[in-house]
């Protein structure tokens, strides 16, 4: 890694040299920052305050396992990615790992050579219609006027959807959240359709969001998770486990607040385990003992994340739902630490 | 015979002209109801403006200023005014205008960008305005290094070596000249300046920072965002554009046919495609194009696309420029016995860039106008930070300020710009007519 | 005395490359050849190897691959079955189809503010002035989101149309929806219709021409060529007795008579639209994203024509008019004869690069999700299938056709008049 030197006169940028495709880790370890991709801007996923700090569900996923790996969870560039832009960014080495509510499907998996490690986010695409339309079903929305986002998995899903049931339908594509909000609100659509975490959050920053009905159809199954390159195990591993970290230190009952406390040793040898203080799982990983220890006590466990960014009592207000613990009955569930 | 013939000798008083000639009147007579047909169109228009303003003037000044969030806005417009339509909500411009002005800019360290703009108009105004003192010049000539130093921070050194391999070609030229003749000195000096900023300016000026560290604290471009990065691109556009053009203008107008191919070919490529297709090409495949393990960050990808566009506009310009020098000027320079270039750069450039001043400002107006663009490749300029702030859950929803402000500092700036290119035209026209 | 003879002819030598002006400008063209084939060889080795890197070799193939997105304005006919290629082509449609409204609105808007902007209404010119520096002056993005914002939000949604009192009603007579999600205007049928004839088969380019058009074009240009003739042969007894034979009934005639023959024949009549479950069915759609576009675009680009007309109007010195007028044209002929022709001199060159930027502006539909290529090709194809490079490409090489070819027909266009005016 040479010492970047910028001569910006010529536009020559200080090359992060080096091979992009292999010891990510240890690039980041040399530059002292996390370049993670996120979305420009998604409502409760991630979006900057005033001050130019991000913030959300995802953001807190980079935060963790740059907490993990540098031991600061500000060691974070976030790089804003379009639908567009963010395979792309990824693939050419430009971020190191893409924490963009991401579906997980079978040809970005192997096509485009990405690996995903795992699901922070079970989704599915949704409609929300007003109430005063009276319709009960998706099926009934023969003839309607649909608001999708484009650069996703929806126009697809929903191409499927409508030509599998034989119904007709206007699709109105729409680049951002905010101008499709705009659009359905005024009556330009007459249903809008996205993830069922974006129609809910959507819906919550209405003027009266009773006014609006979630439809019971759940098209498409939308597995959201962090990814990052083909062909280097190590650093996915790392943020594999960083996030099954997360998980469970939620099912453990760790939390932010008792993580210090329970680091002075349990009876629960996989608490031990996972905050370093039986064992030998953070050396294996390429990192220190308190590797997870340090990401929970920055972000908090995977519900303390949830609740503060997108649970019920934020604006967003999600339900759990699919995405409590396997022990509640959710889908969330985490391989052990052992 | 008594002359009966009258002559007046005293001239009559002047009288008045008519009121209806004169005065309020007289102006509105004449310049509003000369006519029927004018009449109706003045009435036409009055009925237009005034809709117009009874629809903005509300909005804009019956608006909230302070407020955390939208809905605090629509609880203050609904307890103030009982209803929430017809209201603008500036708090959001309030909370966030550093950040559409800066981007993500460290906040301790605005003074940068601020001097750096600005020092610009010091280094623009020997070239804008006559009257500027000519000291002056030496803060254009150094503002090149400067700009960049100031932008990105780091080291002090950096910009300092990057100056002195001009230095080096000079001196290479004067030393090989005598010895190998004229274009064998012109090549071995930008050889050497070529191989100065290759490969020995990053080695030296890292030896220089450790031995004598003076730099400013560094900031990765990523950060640059807003109108900063607008004026940035653009500015970075057009500098760096100007001498391309040059080249590129000469080229275009050179008899050396393949020389003239390429150039040509250049220009009616880039200005065939549109700037998106460019954009497209800096955010997914510039990368590609390099060479393995080459990585430059979005923003200079972007600048580097950018650039590449406004060279081909310019050099259009510059070739209009070039083009309205009349014949004589060339034929006075051949007579002078002076070679190409000399003719080029004591004759031919001196004039033909003078005349092309308005349109090199008419194509910076363009290019800071297209920057908006980069938004939809997700980049936080002013467009695209609306966006990254209307994900923000207590702004989710507002529309019209944000447009309204980013219009409106966009405006100020080009109609100021523009403004200043008639001014500048009139000013050209006396000179030359 | 010595005479002055020929210099020995010297042979040729190395140096002579650089310091014989004979040779020295193939020396100069030859190394920049050189160079531009080792740049373009350097980029493409290092395309290659990162391609193979990243393993994904060129291909085109993806193209024959089924798009498996819908479109809404579609020309031709299109599912989400059709291939990628099928998608590119419906929205390469949709960029000529805004890119000629637009160029023909511009220039009718810009003509028009231009003449207006020397009105000797001192209000009128004030706005126009107004007009035109706050479309010159603001990004063309931010006109287009604006524009679209204000459709949206300003007109009445299609549910505001039902109801016992509807708070919206449909123009004209009840022919006309406008709804914020775009216009609804009749659209012409034929109940005795020829039907279509189908070009290119069943490939991605295949498409239905309706003989019907074809029909009326072809009746159309031979009532134009008729309606000539005779013109022609009243300016020729014009010039051969001084009167000129009264014409406009038969040129009526021509013009009318046949056609209306012809659409009876094909049983033309008007298709309404009418408000059927959640939408407006029936008519013709012209959708909000296309009038956003068209509108923004126009416009923005109208403010420069202005400008271009102005400039081209003000540059006829007065003694043209003013000699004119002393030759006793009227004020409406000095302007058609004298003063136009001289100032389209003016006008058209600059008139040619704002319709190129206008098409080129128009791959901003993405910014109001009109399907043009940008969208299709440029947009949800890329995005699906991964190929930058050649998505890229392709929507470049599309991109410089359309624009060499503009640029050509207005070139010849020009060329004629300047022609005409010599």
């Amino acid at each position: 890694m040479r010492k970047s030197v910028i001569l910006g006169a010529l536009t020559v940028a200080g090359l992060a040299a080096g091979a992009a495709h292999a010891a990510t880790v240890d690039d980041i370890k040399a530059r002292g920052k996390l370049n993670c991709g996120v979305s420009t801007g998604l409502v409760g996923f991630a979006a900057p305050d005033a001050a130019g700090n991000w913030a959300g569900f995802d953001v807190a996923v980079c935060r963790a396992v740059a907490d993990a790996v540098l031991s600061d969870p500000g060691a974070v560039e976030f790089i804003p990615t379009t639908g567009k832009t963010r395979f792309t960014a990824l693939a050419s080495g430009e971020v190191d790992m893409l924490a963009r509510n991401t579906t997980w499907t079978f040809s970005r998996d192997n096509d485009l050579k990405f690996e995903f490690v795992g699901v922070n986010y079970y989704d599915g695409q949704g409609f929300m219609v007003p109430k005063d339309l009276g319709v009960t079903s998706a099926k009934e929305l023969d003839g309607a006027t649909v608001c999708i986002q484009t650069g996703t998995t929806t126009e697809l899903n929903l191409a499927d959807f409508f030509r599998s049931n034989n119904i007709s339908y206007e699709p109105v594509p729409i680049e951002t959240n905010a101008e499709a909000q705009q659009q359905y609100l005024a009556g330009a659509c007459d249903v809008y359709t996205t993830d069922a975490s974006g129609l809910a959050a959507t819906r919550a920053t209405f003027e009266n969001p009773g006014d609006h009905v979630l439809l019971p159809e759940i098209i498409s199954k939308e597995p959201l998770g962090p990814l990052v390159r083909h062909g280097d195990n190590e650093w996915g591993d790392i943020v594999r486990w960083v996030l099954n970290a997360m998980i469970t230190a939620e099912e453990l009952g760790v939390t932010s607040a008792n993580v210090d406390e329970l680091s002075g040793g349990t009876n629960n040898p996989e608490v031990n385990r996972l905050l370093g203080t039986e064992g030998n799982l953070g050396e294996m990983i390429g990192l220190d003992a308190e590797w997870a220890r340090r990401a929970i006590k920055s972000q908090g466990n995977y519900g303390e994340v949830f609740e503060k960014n997108i649970g019920e009592n934020t604006p967003i207000g999600l339900a759990r739902g699919l995405n409590a613990q396997w022990t509640d009955g959710g889908l969330i569930y985490s391989p052990p630490f052992r | 015979m008594a002359d009966t013939s009258f002559v007046r000798t005293e001239m009559l008083p002047e009288q008045s002209p008519p009121l209806t000639s004169v005065g309020v009147l007289g102006w509105l007579r004449a310049n509003l109801f000369s006519n029927l047909w004018n009449t109706i169109l003045t009435v036409i228009s009055l009925a237009f403006i005034g809709y117009l303003l009874a629809g903005l003037i509300p909005w804009v000044f019956q608006s909230v200023w302070v407020a955390d969030s939208l809905n605090e806005c629509r609880e203050v417009m609904n307890a103030t005014w009982g209803d929430t339509h017809g209201h603008a909500c500036w708090a959001v411009i309030r909370e966030r205008w550093l950040q559409l002005t800066f981007g993500f800019y460290p906040s301790e360290l605005y003074w940068r960008p601020i001097l750096a703009f600005v020092l610009l108009f010091g280094a623009l105004a020997p070239v804008l305005f006559p009257w500027a003192p000519r000291w002056l010049l030496y803060v254009t000539a150094a503002y090149p290094f400067l700009f960049p130093w100031l932008m990105w921070g780091g080291t002090i050194w950096a910009p300092l070596m990057v100056a002195a391999g001009l230095a080096v070609g000079y001196f290479a030229h004067k030393f090989v000249e005598p010895i190998l003749g004229g274009l064998a000195g012109m090549i071995i000096a930008v050889l050497a300046v070529i191989v100065w900023w290759l490969f020995l300016v990053g080695p030296l000026s890292g030896v220089l920072a450790s031995i004598i560290p003076i730099g400013l604290e560094p900031v990765e471009s990523r950060n640059f965002g807003g109108f900063m990065l607008s004026i940035m691109i653009g500015v970075v556009a057009i500098g760096v554009s100007l001498p391309i053009g040059i080249v590129l203008a000469l080229g275009r107008q050179s008899d050396l046919l393949i020389v003239k191919a390429i150039c040509v070919g250049f220009i009616e490529f880039i200005r065939g495609v549109p700037l998106i297709t460019l954009l497209f090409v800096a955010s997914t495949l510039l990368n590609i194009f390099m060479p393995p393990g080459t990585n430059f960050d979005i923003i200079l990808r972007v600048m580097i696309m950018v650039t590449l566009f406004a060279a081909a506009y310019m050099a259009e310009v510059i070739r209009g420029g070039l083009a309205a020098l009349p014949k004589g000027q060339y034929e006075g320079a051949d007579s002078l016995g002076l070679d190409y270039w000399q003719s080029q750069r004591l004759i031919i450039m001196p004039q033909a860039l003078k005349i092309s001043i308005p349109g090199i400002v008419s194509t910076f107006i363009g290019i800071f106008k297209d920057t908006t663009l980069v938004s939809i490749i997700g980049l936080l300029d002013p467009l695209g930070l609306s966006n990254a702030i209307r994900a923000d859950a207590a702004w989710n929803g507002i529309y019209w300020e944000l447009f309204a402000f980013i219009a409106f500092l966009f405006f100020i700036f080009c109609f100021g710009m523009s403004r200043y290119s008639m001014y500048l035209e009139r000013r050209l026209r006396t000179d030359h007519r | 005395m010595t005479t002055l003879t020929d210099p020995p002819k010297e042979s040729f030598r190395l140096s002579m490359l650089i310091y014989d002006t004979r040779y020295r400008s193939l020396t100069i063209q030859v190394v920049a050849m050189m160079g531009f084939m080792l740049l373009a060889a350097w980029l493409i080795n290092n395309t290659l190897t990162n391609l193979a890197t990243l393993g994904k070799p060129i291909d085109f193939g993806f193209f024959r691959d089924p798009a498996s997105y819908d479109i809404n304005q579609r020309l031709l006919d299109y599912t989400s079955r059709d291939t990628h290629l099928r998608a590119s082509f419906i929205g390469l449609l949709n960029t000529l189809v805004v890119a000629v409204l637009g160029c023909i609105t511009a220039t009718v808007v810009g003509v028009l503010v231009g003449v207006l902007r020397l009105s000797s209404n001192w209000l009128v010119a004030r706005i126009m002035t107004v007009y035109v520096e706050m479309f010159r002056n603001v990004p063309v993005l931010l006109w287009i989101v604006l524009v679209m914002a204000i459709l949206i939000e300003s007109l009445p949604a299609p549910r505001a149309f039902r109801g016992e009192e509807p708070t919206a009603t449909m123009n004209f007579f009840d022919t006309v929806a406008v709804t914020n999600r775009g216009v609804y205007i009749p659209e012409p049928l034929f109940s005795r219709s020829l039907g279509d004839i189908s070009l290119f088969g069943a490939s991605s380019m295949r498409f239905n021409i309706s003989l019907d058009l074809i029909a009326i074009l072809v009746v159309l240009g031979v009532c134009i060529f008729a309606v000539r003739k005779v013109t022609a042969r009243a300016n020729r007894i014009q010039e051969a007795t001084g009167d000129r034979p009264t014409t406009w009934y038969i040129n009526l005639g021509i013009l009318v008579l046949p056609m209306a023959a012809l659409l009876v024949a094909l049983g033309f009549h008007l298709g309404y639209p009418a408000l059927k479950g959640f939408n407006f069915q029936g008519g013709t759609h012209l959708r909000n994203s296309l009038i956003a576009l068209w509108l923004a675009l126009s416009l923005y680009t109208a403010a420069f024509i202005a400008e271009i007309v102005r400039g081209g109007i003000l540059a006829i010195s007065k003694g043209q008019t003013e000699a004119a007028g002393a030759l006793g044209l009227r004020p409406n002929r000095i302007m058609s004869l004298v003063v136009l022709p001289q100032a389209l001199r003016v006008i058209i060159p600059p008139l040619i690069s704002n319709y190129l930027n206008l098409t080129k502006n128009s791959s901003l539909a993405i910014a109001v999700g009109y399907m043009d290529i940008t969208g299709t090709l440029g947009g949800i194809t890329m995005n699906q299938t991964g190929r930058e490079l050649e998505c890229v490409l392709l929507l470049m090489l599309v991109y410089l056709s359309i624009s060499l070819l503009i640029s050509a027909v207005m070139n010849w266009y020009n060329n004629r008049v300047k022609l005409v005016e010599r």
